[in-house]
Parts: C-alpha cells; sequence; structure tokens
C-alpha cells in the first residue's frame, strides 16, 4: 500500500489529494499543513475583509467531504526532508515516511527591511490568521497605510475602506499596476478609488515605520522629493511574494526562484513532486522557468502532480495565462500577454525577483501584436492584435465579451477575417468580436444576453 | 458597506427561460454566490463541477450573478437561440 505526503493545504494541496484518492481507494494519504485552518478560499480573503462574506463561508468543503477523502491530515511544521531515505521530520523529531510526496507549500508576502516593519499593527495577507487579525486591528475613523501595487494591495485598501478606515495607499510609481494596465486604465481605477475617500500618493516610498509602545503610530516617506509623515495605526503591506521554497533547497532539490520541475511536476528528485505558486514551471512558449500566483493553474497543478504520484502518466501543460479580479469595483479580465510597457528591470514588482499574488508573469511580456481598444463609460476591452491570432485581452467592466475572448486567445482561433477590422481606427471591437463569436457558434446560444 | 465595491456592471437582465450557469475556469470557490441565495442554493457547488443551475426551486432572481465578485455566473437561455 502506497504512502502519500503532501505538505501543504491550499488549492494545489487540496486538488492533489481527490486526484489520488480517486486513483487509489487504498493508499494512505497524509496531508500535513502548517495552516490551523485547512482548506479555505484564500483569494475570498478580500471578499471577508470588504464584509461580503463571512469566514465560515469561506470553507467550501463540509466535514463529510474531507472524511471522504479519508485523509490522515495534521497541523505540523514540516522541519526536514531527506529525499534519499523517502522520509521527513516534523516539529518535535516526529519522523513520517513516504513513497511519493508533494511539497505544495505555497508562497508567503514578501516584507520589506523598513524599520519599524515588526511593530505590531504591521500586517499583510496570505492567509486567514492575517485576514483575523487585519479585521482586529481595522478601527472605524482610524487611518491606515497600504504599501505595493499589485491586486493584494489594492484588495487591502478596498478592504481597510469598507471597515470605514481613512486609506492611504502608496505607490510607488506614477500610477497603479503600470506593467499590466494602461495609462487610461490605471486611472480609472484611482480616480473610483479617490471618489470613495481613499488618498493616493504617487512616487512616495515608505522611509519609516514609527511606532508608540510597541504599536505602529506613524509613518515617515517621501513622497516625489518632499518628507511625509503620517499618523497611522495600521501599516498594511503586498509588494510581492515569495514561493516557499526552503524546505525543497535545504532537501536539495533543484530550485531557482521557485521548485523546479518537469512537465510531470517532478522535481530533480523522481519520488517529489511539486504544485501551485512554490512550482517553477516552463512556459511552452518561451521555453523559460516561470512564476505564477493563480487559483486555476493551482488546482490543476494539484490534479496533475496528484494524478502522476498514484502512477498516472499526465502532463501539465502551462495554459494562457488568464485571471480575473476586480479592482475598484471593476470586474477584470486579464487573458495571455497584455504587458502594457516593455518589461523594464529591476522594475518595481520585480525587486527581488518574485512576483504579486494573482499574477502571471506572462502578463508582463510586450507581445509583438498592435494594441487596439474600445471605451464605453467605465466598461473597456483592450486587444493585442497579430496577424492571425489574439495574443492577448483585457476585458474591464462589462463581461459579456470575456468569455469568447478567453476561447479566441487560448484556442488560438484564426482571427484574419476580422485582423483589418480589428486594428482600423476607432474600429468597433465589441460588435467585431461579437459577429465573428456568433458566426463561429451557429448551434447553440454563444452568449448569455440573447 | 461601500456602494463603489457593489457596483459590479453585470446587467439585470432576468430571462424567464434562463438559468444560471457558471464559467467554472474563472470560480475561486469564494462562496459569496451561495452565501447571497435567498432560498439557499448551492450555487459555488455548481460552479465547482461547471454545471449550470437546473434546479426547479432556484428563482432566477440574478443575486448570485450580480454578488459574484469574478464574472463567473450568467444567465444563459436554456431554449436554443433565436437569431
Amino acid at each position: 500500500m502506497r504512502r502519500y505526503v503532501i505538505i501543504g493545504s491550499g488549492a494545489a494541496g487540496l486538488a492533489a489529494a481527490e486526484t489520488i484518492r480517486r486513483k487509489d481507494a487504498s493508499g494512505t494519504i497524509i496531508l500535513l499543513t502548517g495552516d490551523r485552518h485547512g482548506y479555505y478560499s484564500r483569494p475570498g480573503l478580500a471578499y471577508y475583509l470588504t464584509g461580503e462574506v463571512p469566514e465560515k463561508q469561506l470553507f467550501p468543503y463540509d466535514r463529510n467531504h474531507i472524511r471522504n477523502l479519508n485523509l490522515l491530515w495534521e497541523q505540523s511544521a514540516v522541519v526536514r526532508v531527506h529525499p534519499a531515505e523517502h522520509q521527513l521530520y516534523l516539529e518535535g523529531a516526529k519522523r513520517v515516511d513516504y513513497d511519493r510526496l508533494l511539497i505544495a507549500t505555497g508562497a508567503t508576502a514578501i516584507l520589506p527591511d523598513t524599520p519599524g516593519i515588526s511593530l505590531e499593527g504591521v500586517v499583510k495577507l496570505d492567509n486567514m490568521e492575517d485576514a483575523r487579525h487585519i479585521l482586529r486591528l481595522a478601527r472605524r475613523g482610524a487611518t491606515a497605510v497600504v504599501v505595493g501595487g499589485g491586486i493584494t494591495a489594492l484588495e487591502l485598501v478596498e478592504g481597510l475602506a469598507a471597515r470605514g478606515m481613512k486609506v492611504h495607499y502608496f505607490l510607488r510609481g506614477d500610477r497603479y499596476w503600470s506593467n499590466v494596465l494602461d495609462e487610461e486604465e490605471s486611472r480609472l481605477v484611482e480616480n473610483r478609488l479617490t471618489h470613495e475617500g481613499v488618498v493616493l500618493h504617487h512616487h512616495t516610498n515608505l522611509i519609516e515605520i514609527l511606532g508608540r509602545g510597541g504599536r505602529v503610530s506613524a509613518v515617515q516617506a517621501q513622497e516625489g522629493d518632499r518628507d511625509l509623515r503620517l499618523n497611522c495605526s495600521l501599516v498594511a503591506v503586498a509588494i510581492g511574494i515569495r514561493p516557499r521554497k526552503n524546505l525543497a533547497a535545504q532537501a536539495g532539490l533543484e530550485n531557482a526562484r521557485g521548485i523546479l520541475c518537469n512537465e510531470a511536476l517532478q522535481t530533480s528528485h523522481p519520488d517529489i513532486y511539486t504544485a501551485g505558486d512554490v512550482a517553477e514551471v516552463i512556459d511552452p512558449v518561451s521555453g523559460k522557468p516561470v512564476l505564477d500566483s493563480l487559483w486555476g493553474p493551482a488546482v490543476q497543478m494539484g490534479k496533475v502532480a496528484g494524478g502522476n504520484m498514484a502512477g498516472a502518466n499526465l502532463i501539465y501543460r502551462k495554459e494562457i495565462p488568464f485571471n480575473v479580479t476586480r479592482i475598484a469595483g471593476l470586474i477584470t479580465t486579464i487573458i495571455g500577454q497584455v504587458g502594457s510597457e516593455p518589461a523594464k528591470t529591476p522594475s518595481e514588482n520585480d525587486l527581488t525577483g518574485a512576483i504579486m499574488r494573482g499574477d502571471s508573469e506572462i502578463w508582463r511580456q510586450y507581445p509583438d501584436a498592435v494594441v487596439t481598444q474600445t471605451v464605453g463609460g467605465h466598461n473597456r476591452l483592450r486587444l493585442y492584435v497579430r496577424q492571425a491570432t489574439l495574443a492577448g485581452a483585457l476585458v474591464m467592466g462589462d463581461q459579456q465579451l470575456s468569455g469568447p475572448i478567453q476561447r479566441i486567445v487560448r484556442e488560438k482561433l484564426d482571427i484574419r477575417s476580422i485582423h483589418n477590422m480589428l486594428i482600423a481606427p476607432n474600429a468597433p471591437l465589441s460588435d467585431i468580436i461579437t459577429q465573428f463569436w456568433r458566426e463561429r457558434q451557429p448551434a447553440h446560444a454563444a452568449f448569455g444576453f440573447v | 458597506m461601500l456602494e463603489l465595491f457593489r457596483d459590479t456592471t453585470i446587467k439585470h437582465a432576468v430571462l424567464a427561460a434562463g438559468q444560471v450557469t457558471p464559467d467554472s475556469s474563472r470560480c475561486v470557490q469564494c462562496g459569496i454566490c451561495s452565501y447571497n441565495c435567498p432560498i439557499g442554493i448551492d450555487v459555488r457547488a455548481h460552479a465547482l463541477r461547471g454545471a449550470p443551475v437546473q434546479e426547479n426551486r432556484c428563482l432566477t432572481c440574478g443575486e448570485c450573478i450580480l454578488r459574484c465578485p469574478r464574472g463567473v455566473l450568467r444567465f444563459e437561455s436554456a431554449l436554443p437561440e433565436r437569431l
């Protein structure tokens, strides 16, 4: 009887456990996690912060589902892995033997080495404990400072504002999320934040967090060329994430920024697999190892790794990255390559070679394509048009077209018949795409709203 | 709750003959849909399976569609499309 050990109770870990159990009804599956809350929707933490959903709702599975998987669930930190011996050690020198091991330890927020970073009142948003911590500290009418440039930073801004805090948002550059959004999209987001009372500070660097009695009392920053001192009780940091690869590195597994693996998600030791945010997989287009921090790929990787651990022969093909997020109230879908400006190194979000949560490095690649855009109110459609295919798209606001565009990009559909129409000045992009899609899908309802 | 964060742009087009259909690739299992269903349908479980909400009890009120922060859900005509 095979012994499977999974380290990590996130999306990848659970998907692996479910897949293993489907293929191997009698094997022992041990799931080790340092998170006492187990499996929950981590992206959902943003909506817990805004108050849209209560904490218990974030747990998708009831006890029965977990019980039916017949897992040995243990809350414990893994201290060391010994690949040659097929053993690992937990805290308290407890030994666990395995035949197949999955390392799905995820990623963790990077904290800058700013003076005062360890004061009570400095928060991040990685997990349920962090969300609870933030909610304990959030005081209506008090001031919070948020630092960082991606989705998580904005989720913190929105969550704290929704809890009645006066939020000051520090951006290092001249606009929000400049390597994915274009200038107008950034401004649109910023205007909506300002309208809700958020105070934006551009070109602003946090210099020091000041405390009184061990608690945050103010920040000292540089805003452009002037000094800024702000009294506040909370500082939220989301400047990027770093894969939690230490265990793998100590075990001698090949690693770079994350844990390196082949298409079967096997690490440099054949009985050890990896999946999720910690895995660094080869992008089939560029041939280079890339990181992403997205729920969908984590689940997909968990299924492939789990299947292979149980004897299948599955390949993980990194799909064209795709994420949906809500920025300043606007649902936004990002598909494929949408770099708004050529990658600069070192860029703000690249300061440690890590990435942002909910992010993919593919979005930073500047596609060799014509960029075209339709704007209507707060709805926006931006397409990257190549000669025969769409390289990527950003759909902000109305999402009716995002399903079809998702498929046009992912399936590399031949768009030569509409290429010239798309790149014409003031082209009605929505109408052209709608018509193109309708003609391809005569047999059934192509859109939700008919 | 601030108005901004509920101001999603999903249309309120309620079709009598429609059903709520998920795009599971967009779903992150946050559970807002199930939480907001007035009659307690576990919409999230449908989204996980990628299956339309084909429950007679569904009022097609659109609350789950409106609340979903990731545009997972939409109404799809259960009838063949008229073109």
